[in-house]
Formats: structure tokens, sequence, C-alpha cells
């Protein structure tokens, strides 16, 4: 079970990675496990104003769809068009290839929702 | 004993001895008596099978007063003769009694078969993708209506023209009832049998989501589907298709090439009986661009474990029993041994067999359309039609029940009944179904009088 | 013996048909305006023989496991025996030649049965009207639930909820967001039933209804439902009921004595008719008379011994299809009614109660019982017994087919992990039982001692596991003339 210490994480099981202002999100090694076979990746619009646990999109599997929450508010400047042909890179890369939209973020009020990767690992462990 | 069931008294009481239960009626004994004192059934005891049949020919033979061949009714419904291999295929238990193909590996006849019927209704519907049946035309066109509804969020105004067909109208409003953000709005019928442009153009705007037209409409008309579809696309709106005769689309330019976006058909027409309405099927096709908003289900081609091409229910988070209150409708068991139907229908008439058809329905009433004008008959509009048209025929739709029975033959359907507006028309369809000598008695109800301008050559 | 058999599509040659229909008349008319005509001569149509097109669907169908062939304990599916002679009935020519616009006169056998039928359902459930014309157990749903905000819309204003609980099919709250209502989940106790208590926390002016499902999709009977229909009642709301379940009810409860204000039946479920791959079925509707004026129109009315059509109903909730409904089905439930006969319907209840008690005792403690309470017409269970051995309802599933049984409904209800919901139906004699006992039993044995077997099942099936995720990530939903398979076309 994958949790990159440097990464940001939601009891939801999305990640977040801040740099420079801009917070690249996508789900954990945990969720794309449980969801099995990633099949389709619904993303928002470039554009798209999101509030701390307002869902961005859906995540599918072959017999479960789950959504997906954001981690912070901000807004929407880039998505990762790749998934919409190759969502098995959820499943193969969840930190990596397999990100999902990266935002502009506007504060960090929505900060002390977010656990490191030592409280999300026992989150998940208590799971 | 009741019919089928195999349980005599020593299974019984094995069965209750394994479970350790001293009765039957033990049971249920945690049902409160109540309920169960109250529970008797009250209808006679079960016939035997010949006295069954018996009392269902009574009722059967009460509707073969005029026959078929002498029915000249459309409006919805269509006679076309079904070959035989159709019944025989659906008849097979193999078909008839497998449920939804949920375990694909011992499902591929049911899953191949729903493929082929996917690539029926989309060739034939000029789109990319189809789903695997909707109960019915009517049905079809509301789960349209609240497709488009999906793909474009914000806008609410569903213009349907007055000459699609009432029960496909009144579908949609059924559908649409419960949302408070959907509005509908009736396009007049222009004097000649088509959706009035001039009042579309007037009613289309920027909180248009989508126009609902017939092809061909409730007159029989072949409206221009592809004038409809631009300037529904011109305001950013959707162009939604209903065919209820779906021979048509044989002869017709098809939907998708016309520039429409989701079209519907009933698919009754192709091999299954009228059966009094139903069962039908709902063809239901779309572009590739929107298959994740279509409803309904749909099966995909993969491989097995061992390289086999094969067939399973796929993209199915879109459907209720995952999705549930998001779902994209709550439609479960469709029409599937219809679609069965219609696919097997389709492989028989096959390319050449379809095209002959479709030339000779559209002939043939023609042709009659023709002799009645000769006779002195007019045709209500003068718009291009398939195999259906309204001819004026006042004296006939006042007397239309009582002229059925003293004729033994049913010259059409009085349009009046559903559009007030054209009460004195007689909408008439004529397919490969009516004898000859029909026809010509048909000709004299309508005229009045002996038929004396007969077509040349006609059959 | 089962063959390859490729799409139709990829068969035939070009030129070839099947069937010769009349040819066009000599007469000559003005042709369509070309711009108006299909544009493409119908390219892509299979070009074949009658015998080619009789084989293609003769091998389809052998590759299919039916009810006609082997037990398809399906749970909440009531896979019974579809009469053969139904068939044969509903094909008669004054049922399937006859057109829904016929003059009445010429239509009063067809309005008779639709009658019979009706006041037989009544019989069965025990409210006061029924319209027949929804075409399947979901569009019943709907109309139901159509019902309920018509009812309110007219009697104190619209309300915005309604209480469903989590056991409930995914059609439940489907039917329900399309009549705008919002989803308030009810959890069940620990017994696996609906509890007043807990509806009582939930229950208020702005639920509309609850929808329960009698018995519940556990197989279990809702021995509080009466005592929550009177919460619901009192402050002003509704309940539906889902019958789906029905075969479990009759001669045991009516639903208008358990409470129930409108529900619906599945006729191709406790009523025989065929699931044909996935229909067609019908969804009947019934109905207190408060909620007779919403019903759909037209309703078939008898005036002495005439039948007519009553289209006139201001409250109605309008249509949900075309015409009067799925006529061919209700033929076929009818004559299985007919047949079956009042005592028989009560006897088909009690018989599918002891098949699927037997099942239960049977197969637990080897697999996990769900819950303990008393099972009606199915039992659900669980794989946690074989979770040791990571084994999974899906291998069992799997397995099973191997053993020439369809597997029970997998994965359903939502509220049991790795459910295995089980309903053998009246229908199914002791042996078979017992034969599908033997087997589910021996894939537990196998799961212990060769698991890798049943995870990798099936493997006597002629085809085996298929790659769903490939189908999903990859759609190929159709042919088309330059397709490139995934598999290889096999020729025999």
């Amino acid at each position: 079970m994958q949790i990159p210490d440097e990464l940001r994480y939601t009891k939801d099981h999305e990640w977040i990675r801040i740099e420079n202002g801009r917070g690249t999100v996508g789900i954990t090694d945990f969720a794309q496990d449980a969801l099995g076979d990633v099949v389709f990746v619904e993303l928002p619009a470039v554009g798209t104003a999101l509030t701390p646990g307002q869902a961005f999109g859906v995540v599918e599997s072959n017999k479960t769809v789950s959504d997906l929450f954001a981690p912070v508010a901000g807004e929407v400047v880039e998505v990762n068009e790749v998934l919409r042909t190759q969502p098995e890179l959820v499943n193969q890369d969840p930190y990596g290839a397999g990100w999902m939209i990266r935002l502009a973020v506007a504060g960090s009020d929505g900060d002390a929702e977010l656990l490191d990767a030592a409280r999300y690992r026992a989150h998940v462990e208590q799971a | 004993m009741s019919a089928y069931t195999p349980h005599t008294p020593d299974d019984v009481a094995a069965m209750l001895e394994v479970i350790g239960a001293p009765s039957l009626d033990a049971l249920v004994a945690h049902v409160p008596e109540a309920l169960r004192e109250r529970a008797r059934i009250d209808l006679a005891p079960g016939l035997t099978e010949p006295d069954l049949r018996h009392a269902m020919d009574g009722l059967a033979e009460k509707n073969t007063r005029i026959p078929e061949s002498a029915v000249f009714l459309g409006a919805g419904a269509y006679a076309h003769v079904a070959p035989t291999v159709v019944s025989h295929v659906m008849l097979r238990s193999e078909f008839a009694t497998a449920y939804t193909p949920y375990q694909p590996e011992v499902s591929q006849g049911t899953l191949q078969a729903i493929f082929e019927f996917q690539t029926f209704a989309a060739l034939l519907l000029g789109l990319d993708v189809a789903n695997a049946s909707m109960y019915d035309g009517a049905s079809a066109a509301a789960e349209a209506v609240l497709m488009a509804r999906r793909l474009a969020p914000g806008r609410g105004e569903v213009l349907i023209s007055r000459a699609v067909h009432p029960h496909y109208r009144e579908t949609i409003a059924t559908y649409v009832q419960g949302l408070p953000d959907v509005v509908l709005r009736e396009v007049p019928i222009g004097p000649d049998g088509r959706t009035d442009g001039a009042a579309l153009a007037g009613l289309l705007g920027p909180r248009t989501l989508c126009v609902v037209v017939g092809y061909p409409n409730v007159l029989g008309v072949v409206e221009d589907l592809t004038g409809i579809a631009t300037v529904a696309h011109g305001v950013g709106a959707l162009a939604v298709s209903a065919t209820p005769e779906p021979l048509a689309l044989a002869q017709l330019r098809s939907p998708g090439g016309c520039g429409i976006d989701i079209a519907v058909a009933e698919g009754q027409g192709f091999g299954l009986p009228v059966a009094y309405g139903g069962p039908g099927v709902g063809l239901f096709a779309t572009r590739d661009a929107h298959v994740r908003a279509m409803p309904g289900r749909i099966v995909g081609e993969t491989v097995d474990a061992r390289g086999r091409r094969g067939y399973v229910l796929t993209l199915a988070t879109r459907e209720q029993h995952i999705r549930r209150e998001r779902a994209t409708s709550n439609i479960c068991t469709n029409q599937g041994l219809c679609a069965l139907a219609v696919t097997v229908y389709l492989s028989m008439l096959g390319r050449d067999g379809l095209r002959r058809l479709a030339e000779a329905n559209y002939q043939r009433a023609h042709a009659v359309a023709a002799r009645l004008e000769a006779a002195g008959a007019s045709l209500l509009v003068a718009s291009p039609f398939f195999n259906e048209f309204v001819v004026r025929a006042p004296a006939v739709v006042r007397a239309w029940e009582a002229t059925s029975e003293r004729e033994r033959l049913v010259p059409g359907f009085p349009i009046g009944r559903w559009l007030p507006e054209y009460a004195d028309g007689l909408l008439v369809c004529v397919t490969e179904v009516q004898a000859d000598a029909a026809v010509d008695r048909l000709v004299e109800v309508i005229a009045g009088a002996p038929d004396r301008a007969r077509a040349s050559g006609g059959r | 013996m089962l063959l390859s058999e490729p799409l139709i599509f990829e068969r035939g040659s070009r030129g070839r048909r099947g069937w010769s229909a009349s040819s066009a008349s000599d007469a000559t008319v003005a042709p369509l305006p070309p711009e108006l005509g299909r544009e493409d001569d119908l390219a892509g149509l299979p070009e074949v023989s009658e015998l080619e097109v009789l084989r293609h669907f003769v091998r389809l169908s052998q590759w299919n496991y039916s009810a006609a062939t082997t037990m398809y304990p399906l749970g909440s599916c009531t896979m019974k025996y579809n009469p053969v002679v139904n068939e044969e009935v509903a094909r008669l020519p004054g049922f399937a030649g006859l057109h829904p616009l016929m003059p009445e006169g010429a239509a009063q056998g067809a309005m008779a049965l639709i009658w019979q039928l009706e006041q037989a359902l009544r019989a069965v459930c025990g409210l006061d009207a029924v319209s027949l014309q929804p075409a399947a157990g979901a569009q019943g749903e709907l109309t139901g639930m159509l019902i309920v905000r018509a009812y309110h819309a007219d009697h104190g204003g619209p309300r915005k909820r309604v209480l469903i609980p989590s056991s409930a099919h995914g059609t439940n709250p489907a039917s329900s967001a399309l009549c705008g209502y919002d989803v308030v989940e009810v959890p069940a106790g620990p017994r696996g039933l609906l509890e007043a208590r807990a509806v009582e926390k939930v229950m208020n002016d702005g639920v509309a209804a609850l929808m329960v499902t009698n018995p519940n999709t556990l197989g279990l009977f809702e021995e509080e439902l009466q005592a929550v229909a009177e919460l619901v009642h009192a402050r002003g709301g509704l309940v539906y009921m889902d019958g789906a379940n029905m075969n479990a009810l009759m001669g045991v409860a009516k639903a208008g004595d358990m409470g129930v204000d409108v529900m619906q039946f599945n006729l191709h479920k406790t009523f025989s008719t065929p699931h044909g791959g996935g229909g067609p079925g019908a969804g009947p509707v019934a109905v207190r008379e408060v909620l007779a004026p919403y019903l759909p129109v037209p309703r078939v009315v008898r005036r002495g011994d005439r039948f007519a059509w009553e289209a006139s109903a201001p409250k109605s909730v309008g249509r949900v299809r075309s015409f009067y409904g799925n006529f061919g089905i209700l033929v076929r439930a009818l004559a299985y009614i007919l047949r079956v006969g009042g005592p028989g319907l009560e006897e088909v209840t009690r018989l599918a109660i002891l098949n699927a008690n037997y099942l239960r005792a049977r197969l637990t403690p080897v697999y996990h019982l769900a819950f303990d309470t008393p099972a009606m017409h199915e039992c659900v269970l669980s794989d946690k017994h074989l979770a040791p051995h990571d084994v999974h309802t899906l291998d069992v599933a799997k397995r099973l087919l191997d053993y020439g049984f369809y597997a029970p409904t997998i994965y359903f209800p939502l509220v049991v992990k790795g459910a295995l919901m089980i309903e053998p139906t009246e229908t199914e004699s002791k042996e078979t039982l017992d034969g599908f006992a033997e087997a589910m039993l021996a894939i537990a044995r196998e799961a212990e001692d060769d698991p890798a077997r049943v995870r990798e099942a099936p493997h006597d099936t002629w085809f085996g596991r298929l790659d769903e995720t490939r189908a999903a990530r990859r759609p190929v939903l159709r042919w088309r003339p330059t397709t490139q398979t995934c598999g290889e076309a096999e020729e025999n």
C-alpha cells in the first residue's frame, strides 16, 4: 500500500500535491485497489470552481461508481485528458500518470481537513 | 398439487424433516395470523389444459370478425408479414426462457443477438451506437428527451411537433411531469401536414433543449428532417426523431443522415405481430460522443479467457442497479425477446428484401391514394408520404364503427379523434398485407361508388 | 455439440436473400424526391439465405443456459416454469393479429381479457383498481410513484422525499428520482427487517411515500409493515409496495391488508411469462380506490356485457407508453392464472417457501447465512466462510456453471457483502434442489482443497470468463464493415 510522504490526503481517499499555488489531485493506491479495474473517469470542465468536499467527478469500475471530492477550494485549470482513453493509468500509476485534475488553489483554509501520510495510513488501516 | 408443481406428499414430508418444521403452515407462522386468515384468493380452481385452451379460444374468436387482410390501420402499429423463421426462433426455449445475460459465459446466444440488434438499429437509424432496446417507440421518445436533458443541463424547453404521434407526446409529458425544469411546448402543423417551420423558428431559442419530430409523422407525412435538425442546431438544441413505422427507414433518408442527434423508432413492424398494441420494442440510437448518457442496457464486444470473441453487458455504471437514483434511466427488464425477433426478421429480409418491401409498400400506398383521388376522394395534404396518408371522408368518419362492421373492413383510422382539426380525415395505411379485393372495396367504401378508374396494371 | 458462429453480418454473399416479399407493383407512382430518400442503399445489412439465418440463430441459442435447460435460482427474479401452452394461446390469430385501433365491437375478446386479468390481480392483492399499461416492473414503479406525486399535488401539496430501505432494488430509487423526489435511505434493523422505530425517525410531513418490498430482498417478511404503514399514513404519506416478491405472498398476506396503497406486479416473475433474455415483461399497477383516478389512461370499463375504453380521466397521470400495454404478455399471464387457479396460486406460494427453506437448511452452515430470520421464497447467503481460502461469490457463481446450474443473483442486495440470493421457485423438484445443494457443497469443499479451480472457473462451458474490463475501457458496441474483431471468428 503506497502512501507517499510528501502528499496530503482526504478521508475519501483523494491525494493532493500542492506546489506554487497549484494542487494536483488524484485517488490513492488504496482507492484504486478497492475499486478494481477503472474503466472510466468523468472529469469537470476547466474553469469549474470547487469548494472543499464538493464532488468534481466520478470514477467508474466495472461494478461500482464513486464520486470524487475536492480536497481543497480552487478552480480547475487542467484535467488529465489522457484518462479519457487510458483509464487504466489510475490503477497502474495512481500518484503519477493517473493524476486527475489540477487546481489553482484558493487559500489555505481547507488544509486543516487534509491528512498527512501517517494519519491517512492510520485511517486506511482501521477501515 | 397445482398445475406446474412437482411435489408429492412424500417430497413435502422429506423436505420438512430436513428443515425441521412440522408443516407447511409452520413456515409462515411468523406472518401475523390476522393477515393469513384474510389472504384467501377468491378465484376459481384451475382449469385443465384443454379447458384453458377452450376458454382462450372463446376470447380470441371474438376478435376475428374482421379479417386482417381487410384492415387498413396504421397509426402507430403496422401489420407486415413476418417470415415463419421469426416465430420459430422466438419459440426456442433457450432464447425465450433465458434471463438477462448477467452470467455472460452461458448467455452468449442472447448477447450476440443483442449485439446484432444494436447494429441493425444503428444502421437503420443512421447513427453510431444503439442500445439493447426500450419498451416501445413512445417510451423511447420520452427517454430521448431525458437523455437530452442530461446532455444539456440548464436548458429546459422541449419543442414537440403536434404531428408527433399523440401516444408518444403523451408519454413524454408523463415522463417529464416530475421534473420542474422541463417545459413542453407544442409546435403547430402547417397546411402541408408538416411541422410549421415558421412557428418552429419563432419558438427556438437559447432555452430550447430539443426538438422532437415524427418521421413519418402521425399524418403519414415525411417531414423535412434535415431542415429541422439544422435550425435546432442553430440555437444549440438537440434534434430528436421518432419513427413509428420502422419500414419507412428503408425508404427514407436516415435520421442520422439528416443530422438527428437521438433517433428512436418502434420496432414492432419488423416481425412482431400487432397483438393489440404490444409487446413491441423501442429502438434507440445516438452519436458515439453521447453514449454515456444513453439509457438502457448495452452489449459490447470483448474476448474470453481462451481468446475467443464474445459479448458482455457493458457500461453498466449508467444503470439503476449501480447508480440507483442517479441512473440514466430506471429501466431493467426491457424487450429482449422482441429485439431478437427484429434481429431475425431483418436478417431474413436483408438488404435487398427490406428495400423491396419498402418500395412495395410505398408503391402500393401511392397507387391506392391515386385511385382514391381518381374516384373523387381528396387527400388532406399534398406532402410526400411513405405508406400512410389522410383522405377526406366525412361520411365514413361519422359512421366509422358501423361502416367497419357492415363492410367487415376497416377503412382507416378517423384521425380527428386525435387531432380534431382534421375531423373529416381518415388515416389510411396500406402495406403488403391487405388483399387486392379489400383494396377494391376500400376505394368503393371511401369514394362512395363503385370504383371506375383503377390504375392500369394495378395488382 | 456446440459450434462457433460469427455475426450475421459476417455471413452471406452479395445478392443473397432469405425472403422474397411481394415485389413492387407495376403501377407507376411518383417517386420520392431524392433528397428525402435513403442515402446509403442499406449497405451493411446482411445478405443471407433462410437456412443460414436459421442455423445462425439455432447455434446461438445453444450457447445459452435457460430456465428450460436448468435451474435458474436468481433471487427476486422468480424463474419458474414458463408454460408452453401460453405461447400457443398468445399466438392465436384473434390475439396476435388484432390491431389496437380496431373498432371496439371487433375487439371485445381482447378487452374482456384485459378486464379479467385486472380482476384476477385484484383478487390476489386485495387492492381496488388495476392498470395493465406499464411494460415492465420498473415502468410500473414509475407509474406508481407518479400516482403518489399526483395524489399529493391534489391533497395538501407536493412533498419532496421518499423513504426507501437500503436493501431495495435499484429501480426503486431510480424511479423515485425520475419523479423529482429526493431519496432518504432507511437502514434495516439487526434482523434484516424494516423497523417502525427507524421509520419514525425519518417520517414527517415532507415524505410523500415509503417504498417497501415484501418480502424484502433478503427474503424476509416485513413483520412490522402494518405498524410502519400506520406511521406513514398518520403523517399523510402513502405506502408503495414493490411486488417483485409476490411469489411469497399468495394466500399468505394481501397487500391491501398490510397498509399498502399502491404496488406493481411483475408478470414475468410470479405470473410465469417468459424472461426472454431480458423482456418483454409487464408491470401492472394496483391501487387503493382513493388513488384510482390517477391511474394511466385509457382504462377498460364494463357496461353490461360490453367492454369499452374510457379515455377521459382528468386526474390521470397520463400514458406511460403507446396503446394498452404488453398485451401478448397479458394473455400469457391470464392463461397461467386460469390454469393454476385460486387455490393453486396459494399452493404456489407454499411450495416456493418450502423450496427456499429446504435449500437454506441444506446449504447452511457451510455457507454463511446473512440473517437468521425466517426465510420466505428466497434466502440470502454470503461467501464469508470461503474468504479464508480467497474464494469469493463471483467464483462460486462461475463454478456453478460447470455443474450445469445457472448462478443465483450475486452481490445483491448491497447490504450483504458477497451476497448470494437464491430463489428456487415452486416448479423445481426435490431432486433438482438436491443436485443444486450438492453442487454448492462440492464447491465449498473445492474452495478448501483446490481453490484455484474455483477461482478460475468456469472450465467446462463453451465460453470462458469474459473480460468485462476490456469491454468497458474499449467499447465496441456494434459491428462495422471495417471493424477489427478482437478474437478469431472461427468458422465451421
